[in-house]
C-alpha cells in the first residue's frame, strides 16, 4: 500500500469531503459556468466551501479541478488557462487545509467517448498526465479519478496519473439499471473493481450515484472485485427542481448514519457528493464520536 | 422479415460495415428503399430500444446499433427523397443554453432517426432564439431540448417562451429529456412530452403528434 494512505487508514474510516459543485452554485455561480473558472475570478468563494469542509472535520479535501482537463476546459474556451486553473485550485485547497487535511486533487471524465472514436486512448493518457502534473507540483498529496461511466477511460486516466508516484483513488459513478448498478456503459461494480485493481488503482469506489441507499448492494460488489481500500462518496439523493433551482431533500443526520454504516461495512474513506454539505461532514464525524 | 434479416441483425448487433453491404446489395437488387427502412430497419431500431429498456443493452451498444443504422441510411436516404417519400416528421433537437452535454441528446436523436423522423440536430449550449430560429425555418412539428445539469434546465422554459413570442408554439410539439429532467418539471413547463429513456423518446414523439 502506498505509504500515505497507510498513514491515513491506521484509524478508519477516513472522512473526506462534500460537495463543491452545489456549494458553488449556492454562492452564486451562475448557470452553466464551469466551477473551475471560479479558481481565477471567485478563488474566495472556492477558499470558502475548502475551509467550511476543513472545519467541519474532513481529513482529506479536493479541489475545485474535476473539469480542469484540456477537454473540458476547450469546450468552455479556458484551454489556455489549464495551467493556471490546476495550480489555483491546488493552491486554494492546501491553503484552506493548513496541513489539518490531506488535499486529494480531482480528476473528472474528459466528457468524450472513446469506444465512439470521439478521442484516442492515447490523447485520454496525456490530458490527465498534463492535468496532474501541474496538481502534483502544486503540492497535492494524492488524486481521485471521480466521477467515470466507462472503465477504460478510467484506466487510462490511471496509468497517466499514476507514474508521478502520489497515491491514486479511482471511482466510478453507478447510476444506470434499476437498482442503479451499472455504469452508464454497462460495467458492474465487480467488474470495475477487479479491472481498476488490476490496474494497479491504489484504493477504488464510488461516488455520485442516484443516492446513499444503493451504496450498501455496490460496496458489498466492490469488495467481491478488490481487496484495496475502498472511496465512497455518494450524493445526497436526486433534487427536485423548485423555481429553476435543485433542491436535495437529503437530511444530514440520515446521511451519516448511512455513512457509518456503510463505514462499518468496509468503506475505508466516506464523505459526500452532490447535494452534501459541510453540515453532512460534520455530522458523520458526530456520529463517529470524532 | 426474410430475405434481408441480415440487415436487421446487423442493426441490432451494431454491426455497421454489414449493415452497409446488405444494404448496398439489396438497392442493387431494386428492392424498395422504403421497403427496407420498414421492414428491417424501423423493427431492429425498436429491438434495440427494448433492450436498452430492459437493461441487456447499455449506452455504448444503442451508440453502435445507431451507427450501423446510419450507415445504412446514408445509402438510402438519397433515393427516398428522389422518390418523394415523407419522413415521419422532423424534429429540431439539441440541447439546451449553458450546457454542453451531448451523450443524451445523441442518443435521442439516433432512436428518433431510427424511428423514421427527420433529425436537424443544432448541437449543445442552444439558446432559445436558435431553437425557434431553426424551428421555423425548418418547419419542424417537434422540438426537443436536453439538459444535464439542474442548472441550465431553465433554459428549456425559457425556449418554450421564446417559442410562444414568436408566434409559433401552437405549431410544435415539445420534448425534454436528461439525467434531472422529470414528468413533473415537463408539466410545470408547460412541455408536450417526457422520455425517461432515449429508447422511450420515439413513443412520446410519435404519441404528442397523435401517430401510433
Amino acid at each position: 500500500m502506498h505509504p500515505l494512505l497507510e498513514k491515513l487508514l491506521s484509524h478508519t474510516p477516513v472522512v473526506t469531503d462534500g460537495a463543491w459543485g452545489t456549494e458553488l452554485t449556492k454562492r452564486g455561480l451562475p448557470p452553466g459556468e464551469p466551477p473551475e473558472r471560479w479558481n481565477l475570478d471567485r478563488p474566495e468563494e472556492v477558499a470558502a466551501v475548502a475551509q467550511g469542509y476543513v472545519q467541519a472535520g474532513s481529513q482529506v479535501i479536493l479541489t475545485n479541478t474535476f473539469g480542469a482537463n484540456r477537454f473540458r476546459l476547450a469546450d468552455y474556451g479556458l484551454a489556455e488557462e489549464l495551467v493556471t486553473i490546476n495550480r489555483l485550485g491546488a493552491k486554494i485547497s492546501l491553503e484552506a487545509a493548513g496541513g489539518k487535511a490531506y488535499v486529494f486533487a480531482s480528476l473528472g471524465p474528459t466528457g468524450k467517448m472513446i469506444f465512439a472514436g470521439e478521442i484516442s486512448p492515447v490523447e485520454v493518457i496525456e490530458a490527465y498526465r498534463e492535468q496532474a502534473r501541474v496538481l502534483a507540483e502544486a503540492g497535492v498529496h494524492g488524486f481521485v479519478i471521480e466521477t467515470m461511466s466507462d472503465v477504460q477511460e478510467a484506466q487510462l486516466a490511471l496509468s497517466g496519473v499514476k507514474p508521478l508516484g502520489l497515491p491514486v483513488v479511482v471511482c466510478m459513478t453507478f447510476d444506470t439499471g434499476p437498482e442503479s448498478d451499472r455504469t452508464m456503459m454497462g460495467v458492474t461494480p465487480e467488474e470495475a473493481a477487479q479491472i481498476l485493481t488490476e490496474s494497479d488503482a491504489d484504493a477504488v469506489g464510488a461516488n455520485c450515484g442516484t443516492g446513499i441507499e444503493r451504496f450498501f448492494n455496490v460496496l458489498e460488489r466492490l469488495k467481491k472485485g478488490t481487496n484495496k481500500p475502498l472511496w465512497l462518496k455518494p450524493n445526497a439523493g436526486l433534487p427536485r427542481i423548485e423555481n429553476g433551482v435543485a433542491v436535495y431533500d437529503a437530511i444530514p443526520e440520515d446521511f451519516a448514519e448511512k455513512a457509518v454504516q456503510l463505514a462499518y461495512q468496509g468503506a475505508a474513506f466516506i464523505g459526500g457528493c452532490c447535494g452534501t454539505t459541510p453540515e453532512f461532514i460534520r455530522a458523520i464525524n458526530q456520529r463517529l464520536g470524532r | 422479415m426474410q430475405e434481408y434479416q441480415a440487415l436487421y441483425d446487423a442493426i441490432v448487433k451494431g454491426d455497421a460495415k454489414s449493415a452497409r453491404e446488405v444494404t448496398q446489395k439489396a438497392l442493387e437488387q431494386k428492392v424498395d428503399p422504403m421497403h427496407l427502412v420498414t421492414t428491417y430497419m424501423i423493427p431492429a431500431m425498436a429491438e434495440v430500444g427494448r433492450r436498452f429498456e430492459n437493461n441487456e443493452y447499455f449506452v455504448p451498444e444503442l451508440l453502435l446499433a445507431a451507427r450501423a443504422m446510419k450507415s445504412a441510411m446514408e445509402l438510402i436516404r438519397p433515393l427516398l427523397v428522389a422518390t418523394g417519400a415523407k419522413p415521419v416528421a422532423r424534429v429540431v433537437i439539441g440541447t439546451v443554453k449553458g450546457d454542453l452535454h451531448d451523450i443524451g441528446k445523441n442518443l435521442v436523436a439516433s432512436m428518433l432517426e431510427g424511428g423514421g423522423f427527420e433529425v436537424i440536430d443544432l448541437g449543445v449550449n442552444v439558446p432559445p432564439e436558435q431553437f425557434v430560429k431553426a424551428a421555423r425555418e425548418k418547419e419542424a412539428q417537434i422540438v426537443a431540448m436536453s439538459a444535464l445539469l439542474t442548472t441550465t434546465m431553465p433554459g428549456m422554459k425559457a425556449t418554450i417562451e421564446a417559442l410562444k413570442q414568436a408566434g409559433i408554439r401552437d405549431k410544435v410539439k415539445v420534448l425534454v429529456g436528461g439525467a434531472p429532467v422529470t414528468q413533473r418539471f415537463a408539466d410545470e413547463i408547460g412541455a408536450d412530452g417526457y422520455s425517461e429513456t432515449a429508447a422511450g423518446a420515439v413513443a412520446v414523439a410519435k404519441k404528442v403528434l397523435g401517430l401510433n
